[in-house]
């Protein structure tokens, strides 16, 4: 007689669960939902509809007003430029830096790579500070160039940490030694087996760095003076977020009616941009990798 | 600093020091490095940039702080300048300011925490009772979308949706009789703000690792919980929520270690001169006395203040948890 587990009938209460529980999650969906789909419909709409609150869900008078004077100013176009530099070259400095370090120190007979690895997670818990960041930075002469944008974030330690248990699970050390036998030297394996091997987790880190580097707008504020240099976030900042409180009064309604159209004609442009690779994106952290083989900060076992 | 170099002296020394005779392993640990150097220098070659990036970026920083016990004068340099001992901790704890500081981001984070911690376990184990299909990747992929969003935006889109006046939520709070809130401008509302936009913005995304730990749980646990007549209720309850625990502990750690750190990015854009009481902290204060008054030992100080007790908070809890569960970060 066939077991037909599959058709066990589901008790009534199971029943209200499984409702509840769709309920619930419809309920979440539309409250994140509704804020994007509204601002969406703002950026399509008239700004005389925005700022006369005619817009609630559905574009009202479809004008692509907003998105004309958002890329007829020269700020908002340098921004992009800009962003688009730092979030390049950027996430190619910091994904070399991390797969390689991540990858040597995931050699188990590289010596020392133990104090290593604690080295680079203790930053992780302490730091020296904001000002002492900055004075190197200031010393080093990087204030107000590009690379104070591209360096000084350039390793972050959880990435380092992700890519090392990566190479650590798919390259097994036999595989090195292997190819160490046949006389190939330890970079030539990288190149010619490991980065192969690892696209995905070099999927993973570009995708993690370049979003980090789309949205960061606080160093840029540290560092930058120049107009020139300025990444998009912090001339967003500058037309979206400064000009509301400007004159110190929450009265924002006149300044709000001249400035809205501007602001909503940005925001889909980069929501899209950032989305686009929001499909294929991995799980970030596996933390269950991690769990599986105990503790999470490696360099911290003893 | 001081507490810094010593407490990476000491983990280290502990992790160094194995059971063998000192003399013996001493001669062998050095014949080991040779041997390893030698044949892997190539290895070593190329952590090299990135061990440098450390060494300029977040070791010199931490030496740097000793800024905070001097009078930091941009002339004479950070080892030129004099000794002003603990002058700037005193004027920072005698400073009225302080009290506020501290209280601001201690609730800011600890709300932030309460909220912000079983809200993605809730979403994710939810998800996990969903049928594979079109609504389950509905719902997450839309919640996990605002996590994209770049936080000046972000601000900007609660600036638009909350604003006193033009704002939606006003507005729908108009239309159903009640009185408007300006929710930007009252202090006692900032904090909030600051936590459910938050929950808004990062609920989904965090419920992915959840997700994968529960994808992870062995299949026949359900089974055998199915077969002694199990609820969905009690499968959660002994099945799902022991699964995820692990997980769940570590990212409590990490939240908890950065209790003082609270989003600088996001709250220096939500500030305003109205919600200023509520929504001035250490970071931000540290940002305006440092780089904008130019403050820099005052600032360092404070700075340094807010990383110890970010670290004693991480030590205690980390051996906190590992008493408790036997999952902890090292």
């Amino acid at each position: 007689m066939p077991i037909r587990s599959a058709h066990i009938r589901e008790s009534f209460g199971d029943r209200v669960f499984l409702v509840s529980v769709y309920l619930l999650l419809t309920i979440v969906l539309l409250v994140i939902l509704y804020p994007l789909v509204f601002v969406v419909s703002s950026s399509f709409s008239s700004p005389l509809a925005v700022s006369s609150s005619r817009v609630w869900l559905w574009p009202v008078d479809f004008s692509l007003r907003g998105y004309q004077v958002a890329f007829s100013n020269p700020q908002i176009v340098t921004g992009y430029a800009n962003s688009l530099y730092y979030t390049v070259f950027g996430t190619l400095i910091s994904v070399v830096f991390t797969v390689l370090v991540a990858y040597s120190l995931s050699r188990r007979l590289l010596w020392g790579r133990g104090a290593i690895m604690f080295f680079i997670v203790f930053t992780m818990l302490f730091s020296g500070g904001l000002i002492p960041t900055y004075l190197v930075v200031k010393n080093l002469g990087m204030l107000d160039t590009r690379w104070a944008l591209l360096i000084p974030q350039a390793v972050a330690p959880f990435q380092v940490i992700i890519a090392r248990t990566f190479f650590m699970v798919t390259i097994p050390d036999e595989l090195a030694e292997a190819a160490a036998l046949d006389g190939c030297s330890d970079l030539k394996f990288l190149w010619n087996v490991v980065i192969p091997l690892s696209k995905p987790i070099i999927a993973v880190l570009v995708l993690m760095y370049a979003i980090f580097q789309w949205n960061a707008y606080f160093d840029a504020l540290m560092y930058l003076k120049s107009d020139a240099l300025q990444p998009l976030q912090l001339v967003l900042r500058g037309i979206l977020i400064l000009n509301t409180f400007a004159s110190g009064t929450m009265d924002p309604e006149v300044m709000a009616q001249r400035r809205l159209f501007r602001p909503v004609a940005v925001y889909p442009f980069v929501g899209t941009l950032c989305l686009r690779g929001r499909s294929r994106f991995p799980a970030p952290v596996r933390l269950s990798d991690y769990e599986r083989r105990g503790r999470i900060l490696p360099g911290l076992a003893h | 600093m001081i507490e810094s170099e010593t407490h990476a002296s000491a983990a280290l020394s502990q992790s160094s020091a194995h059971p063998q005779p000192a003399a013996r392993q001493r001669t062998s640990q050095s014949y080991l490095a040779l041997r390893s150097l030698r044949r892997h220098w190539q290895l070593y070659l190329i952590a090299l940039p990135a061990l440098l990036y450390f060494i300029v970026f977040r070791y010199i920083p931490m030496a740097n702080a000793v800024i905070a016990f001097k009078d930091y004068n941009v002339v004479k340099g950070i080892w030129g300048s004099p000794w002003a001992g603990l002058k700037h901790f005193e004027l920072f704890f005698n400073n009225p300011v302080f009290w506020t500081l501290l209280k601001n981001t201690l609730s800011l984070s600890l709300y932030a925490l309460v909220v912000g911690f079983p809200l993605p376990i809730l979403l994710a184990v939810c998800l996990n009772e969903v049928r594979d299909g079109l609504f389950k990747r509905l719902v997450q992929s839309v919640t996990y979308a605002p996590y994209f969003i770049s936080m000046v935006v972000m601000v900007s889109m609660i600036m638009l949706l909350l604003s006193a006046r033009l704002g939606v939520v006003n507005q729908g709070l108009g239309a159903l009789g009640f009185n408007t809130i300006n929710f930007l401008g009252d202090p006692s509302l900032f904090s909030s703000v600051y936590v459910w936009s938050g929950v808004w913005q990062t609920s989904g995304y965090a419920a992915i690792v959840y997700l994968a730990a529960l994808s992870g749980i062995d299949p026949a646990l359900y089974e055998a919980a199915k077969v002694d007549g199990a609820s969905r209720l009690d499968k959660i309850r002994h099945v799902d929520l022991p699964g995820i625990m692990p997980v769940a502990v570590i990212i409590l750690i990490l939240n908890v270690g950065n209790l003082l750190s609270v989003g600088f990015e996001k709250v220096y854009l939500l500030q305003n001169p109205l919600n200023q009481g509520a929504s001035e902290i250490i970071a931000t204060y540290v940002y305006k006395m440092g780089l904008l008054n130019a403050n820099y030992s005052f600032a360092t100080a404070v700075g340094l203040f807010n990383s110890v007790i970010n670290l004693i908070l991480l030590v205690l809890v980390n051996a906190f948890a590992r008493r408790v569960s036997d999952v902890s970060l090292w």
